[in-house]
């Protein structure tokens, strides 16, 4: 099938097989290699991105299904400089090992434009559907609400 | 000044330089690479946990579209060797052969009965499909202590046992004579699963007869040799690229078979061969953790002092052997003793096979299993006596001013200070203040339970004085290499032989070197986790790599000053006794303005014009540095935690870590590893447990059974430390890679039982989730 997305600002116009996953597409088609892939179940959430501004699990989503669509990946979010998000986890040592960092950020992204000012419990609320193993968290949600606390946060 | 600027790095919460790669989405993932004419592997794997493989009918397969070979077991016999086992820890061991691919018979479910290989994952994954593989179904053997009984089923030929271990000190039957109290218990470690948030992936590249690997692993070095003895291939022809790697607590630690079969897939086709697992696949493939049954006695005075302790072991290899399976228990026979002084110990293991995924290192690797067993033991010898458990901790633990100490199971402790970290915990825990609440809440009748667990831990790390290991049968040795180049611009590189995944040692590392040589952190970059960049390491495991890494950066650095010294003092025409060196520069001795930096001495070596006669132009040096001793980080661990006796439910109300790790390189790094220790240890007492079903399939293979929790599930955590600098090595540093995770689990299980032992509850098997919490509130029958 053919569709046309639109990913980190760039336009591309594809056949794809309609089983073909987002995240495979992404990775293996548009060559944007900065969303990795952690489960096969969704639960993780490592690949997520943002299409048209609302978070998702990029594993979940056909390749199809975001035709006519805008997608976000990490590698998008940087605007000339770091976004507010990547240099929060940066200062914050939110990360250790990397892997879950793409999606946490861009779940994070998410959250944050739902809500600017979240507490410490709504962020770690908020971030339950991507896990990380390294940090125990602790450090992410720090990250977060210090991103929170800067301007221009919303993605 | 000098002194100033010496320490300037050491001790700084400097940002990583890992970063900037990790939050952008610029990473190197395996995963990510993709060749010219590469090919995707897939494999098919045994729904059977024991079976004999009758047929494997590969032609249907083979005419799938997109379809490039298709192999069985039978294809690859002659060539595929046996995955090594490197810790033979008994002369008499039973070390079954272990082909990468079942050719006759599978012993868990999910080993490898055939691969595909095909232009893309979607053509393989569908040919998978195709491949026709008939089994006759055997019994599958799931319960160790069933295994070792007269008749089972046998998992291998030789039997179910592997090796029975023993360690033994002291008058055993004099301290268990006539004791005032012995606490008699059975304990039991679940089986884990590691799941780094990488899944892992091999890409393998033939050129000629010389073959490039790139893995997701955490032993480039090793895995280069073990698959150079595995596959018969020169080692000089094999290069072990480690790319960035998303985590390995152990699990990648390994010589997998899927690395062993894309290499001898790449040779066979001639082309690029890649395969990635999927989190199911990896759930039941990857190696699985602890799985102990802890059989656990200890012998004491009335007045709580310890007599005498007796353990013996069960511990579950799974169907085989995998690189350091038996060695896995045996670290926690030192450690079983913990920080406490006692007459007699002994320590028994057996491994056993059973028709499970192989077992092997998990974050902490023995460790863990032998301090939940002591603190859980000595929290139940707490309450028999009826004494404060940090009370009677003290009553036993060695006090700082005993240091050096040789403990009961061998071990010289270095350092410690016990008293300063139990008494800093305390305060920031409020612990008298929560004893006084939960007296008065029992008082009351609260039907919410408030329990406070005790973990006073130790941890022997830094893996490992080479003799040792040697005398513990392991075939390896423990030393760490690092080599210096300096560069003509005075930049440097550094070559570790360390390969971190997820650690920081880019950052940690440029922090020494800048340091020793005088250089800013900015000027020092960080290369490894490449054979052909980094050709000696003994790899990221057992938080070795700062206390064996970091001391071969010092004396590596120490070579390269000596090197500038002689150069310099050609330039400035002095003599080399008459030069001093003061924080990146040979200087004139009672004449500081004549001298010459690091960076120029660099240019001048590079250069090469006038060197003094003899004087090779490099300042370039390596350094292979073997410890003497481990390294004893240690600390004190309070949990609260509040139980819901009606639902069974567990809360962590606070959380307080003390740590002493001895000199801290990089606060911010050390504070990462203890949060994601703790949380990897509370996962084992609350959430996670790899289950099988009766017919031995893993219930437990996605991350919607087996649950690695996320933020909502884990508590802010409140960390702080001591410093008592290990006398082991030139940095005073000990490891941190593990504590955590070692000192969790026994810190919060000890908590529940803690707020339900007026109930009568004495144990609950971990992982400690309501309904099994509810249960054991019952089953002492004093629930309601």
């Amino acid at each position: 099938m053919k569709i046309t997305v639109n990913v980190d600002g760039v336009r591309y116009e594809d056949d794809v097989e309609p089983r073909l996953l987002l995240v495979h597409y992404l990775r293996e088609q548009a060559g944007r290699t900065g969303t990795p892939i952690g489960c096969d179940t969704s639960n993780c959430g490592a690949c997520t991105v943002l299409m048209n501004g609302m978070s998702v699990k990029s594993c979940s989503v056909l390749a199809v299904q975001a035709d006519g669509a805008e997608i976000t990946t990490i590698q998008g979010l940087a605007n000339g400089q770091l976004h507010p998000l990547q240099q929060a986890f940066h200062e914050e040592h939110a990360l250790q090992c990397g892997y879950c960092t793409p999606g946490m950020i861009m779940a994070a992204a998410d959250l944050l434009r739902d809500n600017p000012h979240p507490t410490e419990e709504q962020v770690r609320d908020g971030l339950e559907g991507n896990l990380c193993r390294c940090t125990g968290y602790q450090n992410i949600v720090r990250a977060v609400l210090r991103a929170a606390g800067s301007a221009g946060v919303t993605a | 000044m000098t002194t100033e600027t010496v320490q300037a790095e050491v001790g700084k919460a400097r940002l990583r330089k890992e970063d900037a790669r990790l939050i952008t989405g610029q990473t190197n993932w395996t995963d990510n690479i993709s060749l010219p004419g590469q090919v995707t592997v897939a494999f098919v794997r045994s729904p059977y946990a024991h079976a004999r493989i009758t047929g494997v009918d590969v032609s249907a397969a083979k005419e799938a579209p997109g379809v490039i070979a298709v192999f069985s077991g039978a294809d690859l016999a002659a060539e595929q060797g046996s995955l090594p086992c490197a810790w033979p820890v008994t002369e008499d061991i039973v070390m079954p052969a272990h082909p990468p691919m079942a050719v006759d018979t599978v012993r868990y479910a999910g080993e490898i009965v055939a691969a595909v290989v095909a232009r893309d994952r979607y053509a393989a994954a569908d040919a998978l499909e195709l491949v026709d593989v008939s089994y006759e179904p055997l019994e599958p053997v799931l319960d160790m202590q069933a295994a070792i009984a007269d008749g089972s089923v046998k998992v291998h030929e030789a039997g179910n046992k592997s090796f029975t271990w023993t360690l033994e000190n002291g008058d055993m039957a004099a301290a268990f004579r006539d004791a005032p109290v012995v606490v008699d218990r059975v304990y039991r470690q679940q089986r884990l699963i590691p799941c780094a948030m990488e899944p892992r992936a091999v890409v393998c590249a033939p050129v000629g007869d010389e073959y490039t690997m790139w893995t997701s692993t955490q032993i480039p070095h090793v895995l280069r040799i073990m698959l150079a003895l595995v596959t018969g291939i020169g080692e000089h022809q094999l290069r072990v690229i480690a790319p960035d790697v998303g985590g390995g607590f152990g699990s990648k630690l390994q010589v997998t078979a899927e690395e062993v079969l894309a290499l001898l897939l790449a040779r066979r086709l001639g082309r690029p061969v890649k395969w990635t697992e999927s989190r199911s696949e990896g759930n039941v493939a990857v190696h699985h953790g602890r799985d102990q049954i802890q059989h656990i006695r200890v012998a004491a005075d009335a007045d709580g002092r310890l007599r005498g302790l007796s353990v013996d072991l069960l511990a579950d290899m799974g169907a085989y052997l995998m690189l350091v399976t038996p060695g896995v228990p045996l670290l926690g026979a030192f450690m079983f003793n913990a920080i406490y002084k006692m007459d007699a110990y002994r320590f028994n293991c057996t491994g056993v096979f059973t028709t499970k995924t192989p077992t092997d290192a998990y974050r902490g690797a023995g460790r863990p299993e032998a301090t939940y067993a002591i603190e859980h033991i000595m929290d139940d010898l707490a309450a028999e006596l009826g004494v404060d458990p940090l009370e009677l901790r003290e009553r036993n633990w060695i006090k700082h001013e005993e240091f050096p100490y040789t403990t009961i199971a061998g071990l010289t402790y270095d350092s410690g200070n016990y008293e300063a970290a139990t008494a800093q915990a305390r305060s920031l825990f409020g612990y008298d203040e929560l004893r006084a609440e939960q007296a008065a809440r029992a008082a009351a009748g609260d039907k919410v339970r408030l329990g406070i667990g005790v973990s006073t831990f130790t941890e022997m790390c830094g893996l490992a004085p080479s003799r040792v290991l040697g005398s513990l049968r392991y075939a390896a040795g423990g030393w760490e290499h690092a080599t210096i180049r300096m560069l003509p611009t005075g930049k440097v590189e550094v070559v570790t032989g360390t390969s971190p995944h997820g650690q920081g040692h880019e950052t940690a590392w440029s922090q020494i070197v800048a340091d020793q040589l005088g250089v800013p952190f900015e000027d020092v970059r960080v290369l490894h986790g490449d054979t052909q960049v980094a050709p000696k390491g003994m790899d990221t495991y057992g938080s070795r790599s700062l206390t064996n890494g970091g001391a071969a950066l010092v004396a590596a650095c120490a070579k390269v000053r000596e090197k500038a010294r002689i150069i310099a003092a050609g330039m400035l025409e002095v003599a080399p006794e008459d030069l001093e060196w003061d924080a990146g520069r040979w200087a004139v001795r009672g004449d500081p303005d004549q001298g010459k930096s690091i960076g120029e001495i660099s240019f001048a070596a590079f250069a090469a014009h006038a060197l003094p006669d003899g004087v090779e132009p490099s300042l370039d040096s390596d350094a292979t540095y073997d410890p003497d001793n481990f390294s004893f980080p240690h600390g004190t661990h309070l949990c609260a935690v509040e139980v819901d006796t009606e639902t069974g439910a567990v809360h962590i109300r606070s959380y307080v870590a003390v740590d002493d790790v001895g000199v801290v390189i990089n606060p911010l790094i050390v504070e990462g590893q203890v949060h994601g220790g703790i949380a990897q240890g509370i996962a084992q007492a609350l959430y996670e447990e790899a289950e099988y079903d009766s017919s031995g399939n893993l219930i437990s293979a996605t991350l919607a059974d087996y649950l690695v929790p996320s933020a909502a599930d884990l508590p802010t955590l409140v960390t702080a430390r001591t410093t008592t600098p290990s006398t082991g090595n030139p940095l005073g540093v000990k490891g941190v890679g593990e504590a955590g995770t070692i000192a969790s689990t026994p810190a919060v299980v000890n908590a529940i039982i803690d707020a339900l032992r007026p109930l009568g509850v004495t144990d609950v098997p971990m992982p400690c989730t309501p309904p099994r919490v509810w249960r054991a509130i019952n089953e002492a029958g004093a629930g309601r």
